[in-house]
């Protein structure tokens, strides 16, 4: 009974987590899955996202999830810049991959450096009311808590990737930056600007770093190299998924987050960083192409 | 005389041994052998890294992870059976080496940023591993003792009255890898020169003309994989006798990676002298900068030049010098 009973909750706290992922993969599912721009700062930026909500809330007070918002127009801007600068040097120019990786795992490190020059190596942590208590039930003699950290970034991240899926799937620039992904030189004969559509589209993943640095500081204390161990879960999800399926991102983050709680729960919290490049390295094996995914992986 | 010319480049090599031997013995401050050992291992494993990051295209994040794995072999063995430090080189070099088979074997099929990216994540799924081990110190940490009078094949190497050839272990292992270095460089010469290595170039103009013109793609990067993990394996497996206390933070430290990856492509990627280059550059200026500045602006400027370098110098600094073709 005791093992149910864990089992239970762990796959309460898999689901709410990978609630959580979702949200930190959304915004690489756009840059990667449909721009084809591997940024592998992604974590780093999230990261960068949950020190401004740390400096919001102690400073002004404001709640952790709001400053996420407040935050999100100033990561489109910086997508918008990043993207930019890419285009200018690597992929006008069509250098190699290998330039394009290097420019972002440079970003990676300088961003990394910033955060902990401006905040040294501690960890930090917010204050919020939904932070630290937990909803406690029992359903037919089966004890279960919700922590309502974890929940409320499971409800926030829900309403922004569906968001997120509803407007790529309904709007005009959703379907424009849908056929950036399949044919950019049809998409400039239509009549639009595949660069422009581009820039705007890695400027909305990037603007996904705001409120996923608000949820990340919500669930976990960060300290400024945190993002490091996010790469491998963010990753895993993108490519389980499937390149350029929002759908498949949050299929695979449900996935991740309760292999994740379960390998914790009952083999050990330290183990958990191995669970997702089992799965990356699984999937690049047997299914490259991912659940959902229609991409090409050669 | 022509067969001596045909050979200068290895009359060079056991020139720059013979000097570096000669330092050793002339009693500089132990303090220079301390720095120069961190630069000359750098120039090893940017060499390794440029195997097949340079000559194939191929970008490996994941050095930290084959350093460590170099690393905690050592450790393994001094812990086992207290082996001796020639041993512990070999093997920690043939384990990174199958590591770099498996991880290539699984992901170089597929298109060259899933192999990055599995690299970046196998340096952490590594340090996981390490930080639940307990035989070789877990996450707190190990310290090893260095032997006090090694001796090699009967010979005593190191002893403090003289008796040895060298009079303290720091010189001895400055000798060690100044050796392992130059073997790495002639290797990454050899590769350059020969079957190997051009047809990595081919591979990275164009992968797809290349396996359509009979280059054997997939066993030419598995072979650059396995040869690049091994020697990167090797500098870190004499690793923990310079240290003398290793935990998994340091084996398994990001800032490796960003060295092996910025000291070529500052040197210049595409010819062996490149990353020599870059890492005598940048492993004295940071050696320097660590002492004189602090060690995280450092870093911060390694980032910020590495990112100029990418954007503006692709060819690195022996691009400069080369004619425009």
């Amino acid at each position: 009974m005791i093992i149910l009973e864990l089992f239970i909750n762990a796959l309460i706290s898999g689901i709410l987590l990978g609630g959580f992922f979702v949200a930190l993969a959304i915004g690489l599912s756009i840059c990667f899955g449909l721009l084809d721009t591997v940024n592998i700062a992604h974590p780093t930026f999230v990261v960068a996202g949950a020190f401004c909500a740390f400096f919001l809330n102690s400073t002004f007070g404001i709640d952790p999830i709001l400053a996420g918002v407040i935050m999100t127009p100033f990561f489109f801007a910086l997508g918008w810049l990043i993207y930019s600068a890419y285009y200018q040097f690597f992929e006008r120019t069509s250098a190699q991959a290998l330039r394009g990786l290097a420019f972002f795992f440079g970003l990676l490190f300088i961003t990394e450096v910033v955060l902990i020059m401006v905040s040294g190596v501690d960890h930090r942590l917010v204050n919020a009311a939904y932070i630290g208590k937990s909803f406690r039930g029992a359903v037919a003699g089966i004890e279960f808590s919700v922590p309502y950290r974890l929940l409320s970034a499971f409800v926030v991240a829900g309403i922004m990737t569906l968001g997120l899926q509803a407007f790529l799937d309904r709007s005009f620039f959703g379907r424009a930056t849908r056929a950036v992904h399949q044919d950019m030189m049809a998409l400039s004969l239509m009549g639009v600007d595949p660069v422009t559509v581009k820039r705007i589209a890695f400027g909305i993943g990037l603007g996904t770093c705001g409120i996923a640095g608000a949820l990340m500081i919500i669930v976990i204390p960060i300290e400024p190299a945190v993002g490091r161990v996010f790469i491998g879960n963010v990753f895993a999800i993108v490519v389980l998924g499937g390149l350029g399926s929002i759908s498949g991102t949050l299929i695979a983050a449900m996935i991740l987050g309760i292999a994740e709680s379960l390998v914790s729960t009952f083999f050990g919290p330290s183990w958990a960083p191995a669970v997702s490049f089992s799965i990356l390295l699984g999937v690049l094996a047997f299914r490259p192409s991912g659940l959902l995914g229609v991409g090409d992986t050669r | 005389m022509t067969t001596v010319l045909r050979y200068k480049f290895e009359l060079g090599c056991v020139l720059v041994l013979v000097l570096a031997f000669v330092l050793t013995q002339i009693g500089v401050n132990n303090f220079f052998f301390f720095a120069g050992f961190a630069v000359v291992q750098f120039v090893m494993i940017a060499t390794a890294w440029n195997i097949l990051g340079g000559y194939g295209g191929y970008i490996n994040f994941g050095t930290a992870g084959f350093l460590g794995v170099g690393s905690y072999t050592a450790i393994a063995l001094i812990q086992w059976s207290d082996v001796s430090i020639v041993p512990q080189i070999i093997i920690g070099a043939l384990m990174a080496g199958l590591l770099g088979l498996f991880i290539g074997y699984f992901t170089l099929r597929l298109r060259g940023v899933y192999f990055a990216i599995a690299t970046l994540a196998l340096a952490i799924v590594l340090e996981t591993f390490v930080n639940n081990w307990d035989f070789v110190g877990g996450a707190a940490g190990i310290s090893i003792l260095p032997p006090r009078n090694p001796e090699l094949l009967g010979v005593m190497i190191v002893d403090r009255k003289g008796a040895g050839i060298f009079d303290n272990n720091t010189e001895f292992l400055f000798f060690l890898i100044s050796a392992m270095a130059i073997f790495s460089v002639w290797i990454a010469r050899t590769i350059e020169r020969g079957k190997l290595g051009r047809g990595l170039n081919a591979i990275k103009d164009n992968e797809e003309a290349a396996e359509c013109m009979g280059v054997p793609t997939l066993r030419l990067k598995l072979v650059a994989t396995t040869v690049s993990g091994s020697l990167m394996g090797a500098a870190g497996a004499i690793f923990p006798n310079y240290l003398t206390f290793v935990d998994p933070l340091t084996a398994f430290n990001l800032e490796f990676a960003i060295n092996a990856l910025a000291m070529p492509m500052i040197g210049g990627t595409f010819t062996w002298i490149g990353p020599v280059i870059g890492a005598l550059l940048l492993g004295t200026v940071q050696q320097i900068a660590i002492v004189t500045i602090s060690s995280e602006l450092n870093l911060l400027i390694l980032g910020v030049v590495l990112v100029i370098f990418v954007v503006a110098a692709p060819h690195g600094i022996v691009g400069w010098f080369m004619k425009k073709n």
